[in-house]
């Protein structure tokens, strides 16, 4: 069976496009091929810098032949509709069609259309422009003489030369021909830019991926950061270092290279005064190095790992040296940042804030901190946290935004502040405060725990969505400037995962950003497996929908008491009284309340509804109160009998009016004693 | 070569070398243009000589001032007035990377000991509404040009497409020099009594530059400057834009270049709010989309 070899090569496809490229051009023509009847055994896709490959393994030689049957009209149907029929069949005359006798619609002409399956070279070669023209790139561009023409090829960058040959292994696989844009597919590639630059002649992908490795390129990029992880590990090791392995940093820094080399560079010890984060940081995303500790220790060594892509004359000396230049650099720069930084207090820094806008609409930084600290000094008693301690972590939480470490790494925004706190003696909470009321960033950030940190968390995002919402600047569709959503989630999760109980309405927020929070809630619950249903049931209730905690505390309950007994047949009881009482309030025209006359009460199956339903509801409702849900829950269930018996004995459209309005008003009594706990008539099934 | 030539030891070296070099490409060498610019791009040669159909090659050196990054001179790498260099080649050549490499070469960058590399970087301008993709291009780690397929630039698809190469010329000179602080690069490569240093020559103006835009610049009257530049390059947008041909396009964007450099400095004077900031980037995109539409209807434009 013949296989398939496709390279696409390239200038530099970046790093974080590689993978899924690969991907995408597997899926791309493996279903091409599948479509039109080509199965495989296998396919393979592969990326470096500079090039997507893909090996397609056990393709038929041939396309299989299609037979197809087309129905045409019956025998001495008009000419017109016959020779619709032929042309729509690809017939010359009615001789080459078949008559088929149906006992039912007599006799009718079949065309039978056999069409031979092509060669699949020919398949291939019909299928990859347009592939190649739609591939999906997240980005791509036009270049050259071409790109002025109407529908020039895009590309992530320039695309230089395509490989495309089909042969089985017994023989020497062909060309399959086609061409996009100026470009032939062909049997050349080119190896490492640097240390093989000339074309390398290929057949299949056998002697592709030996011939590219000759001409030092690791074409598998999982190979590629094996060969990383083990000689950074492996150089850490003599010299009695750790690797603090960053598989991100691992991912991105193999789409660099094609001939990964792993080389150690150091860096002056004076430099480990900074903070550990910062050097991280700093190393990281500025040169894509790995740093390392002393074994079996959290100290930072001097020392910093870089993955160039050559072989050097010099064994490396002058690219090491020329990225401890860099390195050294940054370092200075951060720890001037550093020291510059250490000088000033926190405090001190508060009057700077007032020339910065938060936004125009609501004020400045300062401002906001003003809030802050009022928001944090409200919320503090219900977290658990010492108010003072609250309010001094939210005067000073926005104070390293105008240090000068901040101001070149937005990133370490808050750590910072945590650092110059801890070196300033302020107490450990308010220094954890600074750095952790910014958490939780994403769904997978943890949260803040301490109780100082948790009042700053909560003032911060409280703060930024009602502010937002003051001025209509709420997230649409997709947009979503400010953050709002992630802002909304943050406080769900800090609530739900430290149980904490916030009645939202009380601080602060409206009706309508309440809604926008159970928006969140019910996105959080259902990604937690919770039924979306219920959800809905509990916060179709209003009382105390705006505390998310109890909101999910009645969820629980309602979940657990729905697969009992006594909860599925009291739903049941529900529905027949809800249905009962629609039907009859859409007849008369009202909607029927649940003040019933117990006097009106003449059988004795209503009359004990009437008397347990008052109590029952009384009590679920101090169940409620006190917040056992699960003890709400049961008193309604011991509604169960009475309800059963109810439907059971008596006929609700009594004849005498009276006697049929007080019977549909203790119905909706039943139905007001459901929405202590929630609203049944959102239950799905 | 003698040493006042040579692109290792003399920062006017290194420059004449990439003239030469890129002279050999058939680009026509320009001179820098004559207004204060943020970077090389807004040099007419690059924003509107990237629009339209007509081939196009050049290459100059561009004063690039950024108000902001001023450093009073104590600063080793930051410079509120710095060199860039910068090509333009349209439509943008197959071997354009080739051409970069060697010119890398030329200036004593041997690829045999130096790991170079194109790390992704798309580059954006929102003041020019210009976009293009293209690499940081670096040098042992060290990011020493910009290389961009510009997309679109003054808000116009580029048709034909032209590559843009940028390098920081004092970077790339203290790489080759091996030097730690650009005040120390030897500017005119000679030694002793003669050397010139890149601090003789512009430590001074850094310092008192520095103070301009951070202490000193009048701020009402460069918001008025804006406001004149901004009303100016509309007038004289309408003026020219009589007939068929657009007959003003060049004074026109002179500008929306000074309404450019106006907002740096006001920025640099920390005196424009966030949301202001937006208003300002959108406004110069504004004449600058202007300006590329009126080059359109120009002889250079291609009509």
């Amino acid at each position: 069976m013949p296989d398939l070899l496709l390279e696409l090569f390239s200038e530099e496809i970046p790093a974080r496009m590689q993978r899924r490229a690969a991907e995408d051009l597997k899926s791309a023509v493996t279903n091409a091929l599948v479509e039109r009847g080509c199965t495989y055994e296998a396919a393979l896709a592969f990326a470096t810098p500079r090039r997507l490959a893909l090996h397609i393994v056990g393709l038929p030689a041939r396309q299989p032949d299609l037979r197809e049957e087309k129905k045409g009209p019956r025998v001495g149907a008009p000419q017109q509709a016959i020779d619709g029929f032929l042309k729509g069949a690809g017939l010359s005359d009615l001789s080459q069609a078949t008559i088929q006798s149906d006992p039912k619609k007599g006799d009718f002409y079949i065309a039978i259309v056999e069409r031979k399956g092509s060669a699949t070279q020919d398949v291939i070669a019909e299928i990859m422009p347009e592939i190649i023209k739609t591939f999906p790139w997240p980005k791509s561009m036009r270049w050259g003489k071409l790109s002025g023409e109407p529908n020039a090829l895009r590309w992530v960058r320039p695309l230089h030369s395509i490989i495309c040959t089909f042969g089985s292994e017994t023989e020497t696989p062909e060309i399959v021909p086609f061409e996009i844009d100026g470009i032939k597919a062909g049997d050349i590639t080119y190896g490492h830019r640097f240390l093989a630059p000339g074309p390398i002649h290929v057949r299949r992908f056998d002697d592709y991926v030996s011939k590219l490795e000759a001409a030092k390129v690791v074409l598998s990029t999982d190979r590629r950061k094996d060969i990383i992880l083990h000689d950074a590990k492996s150089l850490a090791f003599a010299q009695g270092l750790e690797l603090i392995e960053d598989d991100a940093l691992l991912e991105e820094v193999a789409g660099l290279v094609e001939w990964p080399t792993v080389l150690m560079g150091s860096f002056e010890e004076r430099f480990l005064d900074i903070p550990p984060e910062v050097i991280r940081a700093t190393i990281r995303a500025n040169q894509k190095c790995f740093v390392l500790r002393k074994a079996g220790s959290n100290t930072l060594a001097n020392k910093f790992l870089l993955t160039s892509n050559m072989i050097a004359k010099d064994d490396g000396a002058t690219i090491i040296s020329g990225n401890e230049k860099v390195v050294r650099a940054r370092l200075s720069d951060a720890k001037f940042f550093w020291e510059t930084d250490l000088k000033v207090k926190l405090e001190d820094r508060l009057e700077k804030l007032k020339s910065i806008t938060f936004h125009a609409k609501l004020g400045t930084q300062h401002q906001r901190v003003e809030r802050l600290i009022a928001l944090a000094k409200e919320l503090a008693p219900l977290v658990k946290a010492d108010v003072r301690k609250a309010e001094r972590a939210a005067r000073l939480c926005k104070a390293d935004l105008v240090s000068e470490m901040v101001g070149e790494f937005p990133e370490v925004q808050g750590l910072m502040g945590r650092y110059y706190a801890q070196r300033q003696g302020e107490d450990a909470s308010v220094a954890i405060a600074l750095e952790d009321h910014y958490k939780p960033q994403g769904p997978s950030d943890r949260i803040p725990t301490n109780p100082v940190a948790i009042a700053v968390a909560l003032a911060d995002k409280i703060d930024t969505l009602v502010g937002f919402w003051a001025i209509d600047e709420k997230p649409t569709g997709s947009k979503d400037p400010y953050a709002l959503r992630r802002a909304a989630l943050g406080v769900i999760r800090i609530i739900l995962e430290n149980t904490i109980g916030l009645p939202l309405l009380q601080h602060h927020i409206n009706a309508d950003l309440l809604a926008f929070f159970h928006e969140r809630l019910k996105v959080y619950l259902r990604d937690k497996g919770a039924r979306h249903d219920l959800i809905d049931a509990v916060l179709g209730i209003d009382a105390g929908n705006d505390d998310l905690l109890l909101v999910v505390k009645r969820v629980e309950a309602l979940d657990a008491f729905l697969s009992t007994d006594d909860g599925k047949n009291l739903l049941a009881g529900f529905r027949r009284a809800a249905n009962i009482l629609k039907a009859e309030e859409k007849k008369d025209g009202v909607i029927y309340q649940s003040t019933f006359d117990a006097s009106l009460l003449k059988e004795p199956q209503e009359k004990v509804l009437g008397d347990i339903l008052s109590v029952a509801t009384r009590h679920a409702a101090d169940h409620v109160m006190r917040q056992d849900f699960a003890g709400a829950m049961r008193e309604l269930a011991s509604l169960r009998p009475a309800v059963d018996a109810f439907f059971e004995a008596i006929l609700v459209n009594a004849e005498d009016a009276a006697t049929r309005k007080n019977r549909l008003a203790l119905l909706a009594a039943f139905r007001e004693a459901t929405r202590t706990v929630a609203d049944f008539s959102a239950i799905a099934g | 070569m003698t040493d006042a030539l040579n692109p290792k030891t003399s920062f006017q070296g290194l420059i004449l070398t990439l003239n030469r070099f890129w002279a050999e490409q058939g680009c026509v060498v320009l001179q820098p243009y004559d207004m204060e610019v943020g970077a090389g791009t807004f040099h007419p040669a690059t924003t509107l000589r990237a629009l339209g159909p007509k081939p196009w090659r050049a290459a100059y050196v561009q004063p690039s001032r950024r108000p902001k990054d001023g450093r009073y001179g104590e600063n080793p790498n930051r410079l509120q007035h710095y060199y860039q260099y910068q090509v333009i080649m349209k439509p943008s050549p197959t071997n354009l990377q080739d051409l970069y490499l060697r010119s890398l070469y030329a200036i004593g960058i041997d690829a045999d000991l130096h790991d170079i590399r194109f790390v992704e970087d798309d580059w954006e301008s929102p003041t020019l509404g210009a976009w293009g993709l293209g690499w940081e291009c670096w040098c042992d780690g060290m990011e020493v040009s910009q290389f961009t397929y510009f997309q679109q630039v003054a808000g116009v698809e580029c048709s034909p497409v032209a590559g843009e190469l940028t390098y920081g010329l004092e970077r790339l000179a203290m790489y080759v020099q091996g030097v730690e602080n650009v005040y120390d690069l030897n500017f005119n490569g000679l030694d002793g009594d003669d050397r010139i240093s890149y601090g003789d020559v512009f430590l001074q103006a850094e310092q008192e530059y520095s103070r301009h835009n951070f202490e000193a610049a009048n701020t009402e009257m460069l918001a008025q400057h804006f406001k004149d530049a901004e009303a100016e390059c509309k007038a004289l947008l309408d003026f020219g834009a009589k007939g068929e041909r657009h007959l003003m396009a060049l004074p026109a964007y002179d500008q929306c270049i000074k309404a450019s450099h106006l907002f740096n400095l006001l920025d640099a004077r920390g005196v424009i709010s966030v949301t202001e900031r937006q208003s300002y980037i959108f406004r110069v995109r504004e004449l600058a989309k202007a300006c590329g539409e009126a080059w359109l209807k120009t002889e250079g434009g291609g009509a």
